[in-house]
């Protein structure tokens, strides 16, 4: 008795604070999202608020038992969970009924389930379980591999499933790595990779305005202009050199000087793009000329980052032209600014800008916002559920829950950062960070600076799927947090 | 040490991390606020989004008879409405099928509602007119396909509706506005009606009442989801004022079957209230041709027509007065000294005004006094008169200042200005000004025999048919008159005060008896006897409008009865002749039907003459 007395005690009821408040103003926005001018009822339980009140009643049970659970149980059973969630995923493929295109829900009795969530959890787990084992390291090339099999997996399947929204939330788990010793270079290749690849088709293919049969891509000369300045800095970074940095630099400025004079007197058969490559090329034969006089290793990562810019461009640019359908090319292009399309691709976005920016300051106030309740905001009570509170609740609410979120996901660092077993710590930056990317692409997408890609925002979205793989996740956390505080109790 | 200080390193990269983090946070924050709090452009998205506002076009106000019998009513029209950036993905085929028009048809119509220069108004996002005026019937035909149509809606107009064909130039008709009138009074707006002419026109404020508005929620697929906040911020239309009208409807129809295939106008008005009884301008029309779809195609047939049925003849066209005018003339000379009731003047088959330049006289016993000159209508008595009054005016003062009380006393008759009726285009007539003879003859170069013909209404004296109906009538009531007007009543509100006030002539009352006793001898046994009726003592004066350009105008104008007058009218009748011909007997019949309620045709002669008017076609 006495130890359930200081399990409870052991609890962070600060996190469970904020997830209650959340899963609260969640109901209420689905409340006034279905809500109906025409038969306003208070509570309904055939309509969707009234089951969302079911599933957050789970949800509740379901934290209950999370943390009632045994916490070495989470340790021990990582890897069957993880495996048996693998199963599951593929076999989801072959059972589950297409719906919008996507093999991802599985229909249990009255309950439809999406195993793609709970990949999440086992992922996390079977992560933590992995990384905390006696010994481990992530310098070595195998664990690393091990590492990559054991995020990509489950992820892979997901895009089978079509449900490519969800598998990108796996990138997740790459701020886990970077706590836990990944070299921050990767991060930063990572994050360079995204805006270059941003940028790249942002200003792809652009016609010279004077001369329009010659057909410049600016998305090359930009990329590559980045890539050399990147390699400069690197060169200051690296090898403490500051005057060879200017070298570098400025001798492709020169290159590029160079062709804008020629364009000045008419000359415009050697456009930029050309130059563009002429420029990294050289910029590549200088560092190897570099490296065998200077013997230094580090010119050969440099090469590799301009080669890789290279690759990325050409890459994109065949993937993006070839590969992608017509209706995702438009996709990425209404969100890069590219094309205006209010009534194709870009209408959802749009309607839900219309709908937020229509709150204003203090919002229309509840169950009066007439963008989501008239339909013109797409599933406003699932993927764009923020939409209601924007318009709603105006600037002020929409910042009370960005600022919910940022205090909850602060203060898992903190529980993450206590814990004493890496496995906890691993674990709870898991939850974190997939809570983080969660919110980010979702609010990012409602106020229209991320892709339309669809995933529900943590907690407030309508539906038990996500809910209950949320809870789950979070509480058995809390329940590992627990642990640690019931080890002090003692 | 080593690990330690690894791990350490590690456990800074908690703020990293929480940096990221902060960083989307902020960047996400900026933009929240740029859509929400600077850009104000999504509110107006989200509102035209949401509300659709419908207009509820008030009734507008009824129109009766002076006996409260309905005369002016409406009837519901439906305008097919189509809101153009809704119509994405419209059915056009089965769309010009509903309403039995052509691809063709349905695209210059497009055409034309987008065309900015022809469609000021045009919006996107706004309901334009894509087909006005559908009655109920053809309205009943197409309501239940038009829900397959996003975009499409019908919006529920009033038009005009008249219980009978006539007293269309007193009622006047709706219309819509034109772009000026919407520039000009910002209640209107595209496809709104107006009156355009007579009561419509000049009553439009109290019969067009308030338009009323609907706040409607419209989903994204154009539904309607119901009301604003319960109809919160709707407002209700306000109908049109109601108003009676002075017009008496039964002598009004009688007026213009007798009129029927002749020009002319009557005025008929109640001597003791300035009230019009009827106002007549033949050719007429029906007023049912202005109104609906059909409108400017018949408007423009009507201005077309040679005969002008659009002209308001009774305030607008301007006649010499002729002979009637010489009962003006008989109240200034006995007002000025001139003459007394009793004077006397002769005349030789006419009046020489210079040793060789004679004005003209007709046949009648010679030596006549004031009584028997109006009897006879003879024009000597009247040349004699004004010599007096200009040449040797019995106070002394000079020719000019003597013309300029005759004036004076002309104009607190009515005449020479506008009477100031309650209806638009009124024409004031024409007296000179004496300095207008100044530049014409030189001052001080002018005398009576100069201007001779004002003394028998021709001449410089212009004035309309309504100015000589107020003459009988300020004869009638011995010396004033109210301002004739058409609306008696109004819903809720009284007329205008000008209606009210009583306008008294210059002319003292007791010179009106001897006028009075020679119009009554002008119809019992003078120049009007065709238009005597038994039993009722008429007082009327005959006259004839000269035409340069044809045949002469023929004039009655008469009061009855004698005492306590209940009808002054006047009845112009053109290109007829002399006045006895048509214009008498039409008078006299006005006045009995006005009188006793019909014409009584038991009496052969009423029910000849009455046959006659009616059947006697001037014009084809
Ligand atoms: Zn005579």
């Amino acid at each position: 008795m006495s130890r359930k007395v200081s399990l409870f005690r052991s609890l962070d009821w600060i996190t469970i604070l904020l997830y209650v408040t959340l899963v609260t103003i969640g109901w209420f926005a689905i409340y006034s999202s279905t809500y109906d001018f025409e038969n306003p009822t208070i509570l309904n339980f055939s309509a969707r608020h009234g089951s969302q009140l079911i599933w957050i009643g789970f949800a509740f049970l379901l934290a209950l038992i999370t943390i009632l659970i045994d916490s070495k149980m989470y340790n021990n059973l990582a890897y069957i969970i993880y495996f048996l969630i693998i199963l599951l995923l593929i076999a989801t493929i072959f059972l589950a009924p297409e719906i919008k295109g996507s093999r991802s829900w599985l229909k249990i009795g009255p309950i439809t389930m999406q195993p793609a969530e709970l990949a999440k959890y086992a992922t996390a787990l079977c992560l933590g379980k992995f990384m905390s084992s006696y010994n481990f390291t992530l310098n070595s090339i195998k664990n690393m591999f091990l590492v990559g099999f054991i995020i990509l997996t489950p992820m892979l399947i997901i895009i089978l499933q079509q449900e490519t929204g969800l598998a990108l939330v796996f990138a997740a788990f790459f701020l886990v790595l970077f706590r836990e010793g990944m070299n921050g270079i990767f991060m930063v290749l990572a994050f360079l990779g995204a805006l270059f690849f941003v940028l790249f088709l942002r200003y792809d293919y652009i016609s010279s305005s004077s001369n329009s049969y010659i057909l410049e891509s600016f998305g090359f000369v930009i990329v590559f202009i980045l890539s050399v300045i990147s390699v400069g800095i690197m060169i200051a970074y690296y090898l403490k050199d500051n005057r060879q940095m200017l070298q570098f630099i400025g001798g492709n400025a020169i290159l590029y000087l160079l062709t804008g004079i020629l364009h000045l007197f008419g000359i415009e058969a050697i456009t930029y793009t050309i130059t563009a490559y002429i420029s990294i090329s050289l910029s590549i034969l200088y560092l190897f000329i570099m490296a065998l006089l200077q013997k230094q290793k580090k010119y050969f990562l440099f090469i590799i980052f301009l080669i890789g810019s290279i690759a990325l461009c050409n890459v994109t640019d065949y993937f993006f032209n070839n590969v992608l359908q017509p209706h995702q090319q438009m996709r990425i292009k209404v969100v890069l600014g590219l094309e205006d399309d209010p009534l194709g691709a870009g209408y959802n976005v749009r309607q839900s800008k219309i709908g937020i920016g229509s709150g204003g300051l203090l919002g229309k106030g509840f169950l009066n916002g007439t963008q989501t309740k008239l339909n013109y905001v797409p599933e406003q009570d699932t993927d764009f559920i923020f939409c209601t509170i924007g318009e709603e609740q105006g600037f002020v609410g929409s910042i009370v829950v960005l600022f919910l979120y940022i205090a909850l996901i602060i203060r898992l660092v903190i529980l993450a950062e206590r814990q004493r077993s890496s496995f906890s710590r691993i674990f709870g930056y898991s939850v974190l960070s997939i809570i983080f990317f969660h919110v980010a692409i979702n609010i990012g997408m409602v106020i229209g600076l991320v892709p339309v890609i669809g995933i529900p925002l943590v907690f407030l979205s309508y539906g038990g799927s996500s809910l209950w793989s949320f809870t789950i996740l979070l509480f058995t956390f809390i329940r590992l947090d627990a642990n640690r505080m019931e080890i002090l109790h003692q | 040490m080593k690990d330690s200080l690894k791990n350490q390193e590690l456990r800074n990269r908690q703020y990293i991390i929480i940096l990221i983090v902060l960083s989307v946070a902020f960047i996400y924050i900026i933009q929240l606020f740029y859509i929400q709090i600077a850009d104000s452009s999504y509110k107006e998205n989200a509102d035209s989004n949401a509300f659709l506002k419908k207009v509820i076009y008030p009734s507008r106000g009824l129109l009766y008879d002076r006996n409260e019998q309905l005369y002016v009513s409406n009837q519901p029209v439906y305008d097919l409405m189509i809101i153009m950036r809704e119509i994405q993905g419209f059915d056009t085929l089965s769309f010009c099928k509903m309403l039995n028009i052509n691809q063709e048809e349905f695209d210059n119509r497009i055409e034309e509602i987008k065309d900015k220069r022809k469609n000021r108004g045009y919006s996107r996002f706004t309901p334009q007119i894509f087909m006005s005026q559908l009655s109920v019937a053809e309205y009943g035909k197409i309501q239940e396909q038009l829900y397959k149509f996003r975009g499409v809606y019908a919006q529920q107009r009033v038009l005009r509706k008249y219980t009978t064909p006539h007293g269309a130039h007193a009622i006047g008709s709706v219309g819509e506005v034109n772009q000026q009138q919407i520039d000009a009074d910002s209640y209107y707006s595209r496809g709104d009606y107006k009156g355009q002419s007579g009561v419509e026109k000049e009553y439009e404020t109290y019969l067009r009442g308030e338009k009323g508005v609907e706040i409607l929620l419209r989903d994204a697929h154009g539904r309607i989801q119901g009301v604003y906040k319960n109809g919160e911020r709707n407002k209700a239309p306000i109908a049109g004022k109601n108003l009676t009208m002075t017009i008496d409807m039964g002598l009004q129809e009688y007026g213009e079957q007798l009129m029927i295939k002749k020009l002319g106008s009557i005025v008929a008005i109640e001597p003791s209230t300035g009230e019009i009884l009827a106002l007549i301008s033949s050719p007429s029309y029906d007023p049912h041709l202005l109104v609906g779809r059909e409108r400017s195609k018949n408007y423009n047939a009507l201005l077309k027509d040679p005969f002008k049925p659009l002209f308001d003849r009774p305030l607008m066209a301007m006649y010499p007065p002729g002979s009637t005018f010489k009962l003006v003339n008989g109240l200034i000379y006995q007002q000025e000294g001139v003459i007394t009731e009793d004077t006397r003047f002769s005349c030789r088959m006419g009046y020489y005004y210079s040793r060789t330049r004679k004005l003209g006289c007709h046949p009648h016993p010679n030596n006549l006094d004031l009584r028997e000159s109006v009897q006879h209508s003879c024009n000597a008595y009247y040349c004699h008169g004004l010599k007096g009054l200009l040449d040797s005016p019995p106070s002394g003062i000079s020719t000019t200042e003597s013309y300029n009380h005759w004036r004076n006393h002309v104009l607190s008759m009515g005449f020479g200005k506008k009477l100031g009726v309650d209806f638009p285009n009124e024409k004031g007539g024409l007296i000179l000004e004496s300095n207008r003879y100044d530049r014409i003859y030189g001052k001080n170069k002018w005398k009576s025999s100069t201007i001779i013909s004002i003394a028998i209404g021709q001449g410089e004296v212009l004035a309309t048919p309504i100015q000589t109906a107020n003459l009988a009538a300020l004869i009638a009531n011995r010396g004033y008159f109210y301002t004739p007007h058409i609306i008696k009543k109004i819903e809720g509100d009284s007329i205008d005060k000008r209606f009210r006030e009583k306008h008294q002539t210059t002319i003292e009352q007791k010179y009106f008896d001897p006028i009075i006793d020679g119009m009554l001898m002008a119809v019992e046994q003078g120049t009007g006897r065709v238009g005597r009726i038994e039993g009722i003592e008429i007082c009327g004066k005959t006259g004839t409008a000269q035409n340069p350009h044809g045949k002469d105008h023929s004039i009655f104008m008469a009061f009855a009865p004698k005492e306590n007058p209940k009808i002054a009218i006047a009845v112009y009748v053109e290109n007829s002749g002399f006045g006895a011909t048509w214009a008498v007997p039409i008078a006299s019949l006005m006045i009995e039907k006005y009188l006793t309620g019909t014409v009584d045709t038991t009496k052969l002669n009423r029910k000849n003459l009455q046959k006659r008017m009616l059947e006697t076609f001037l014009i084809e």
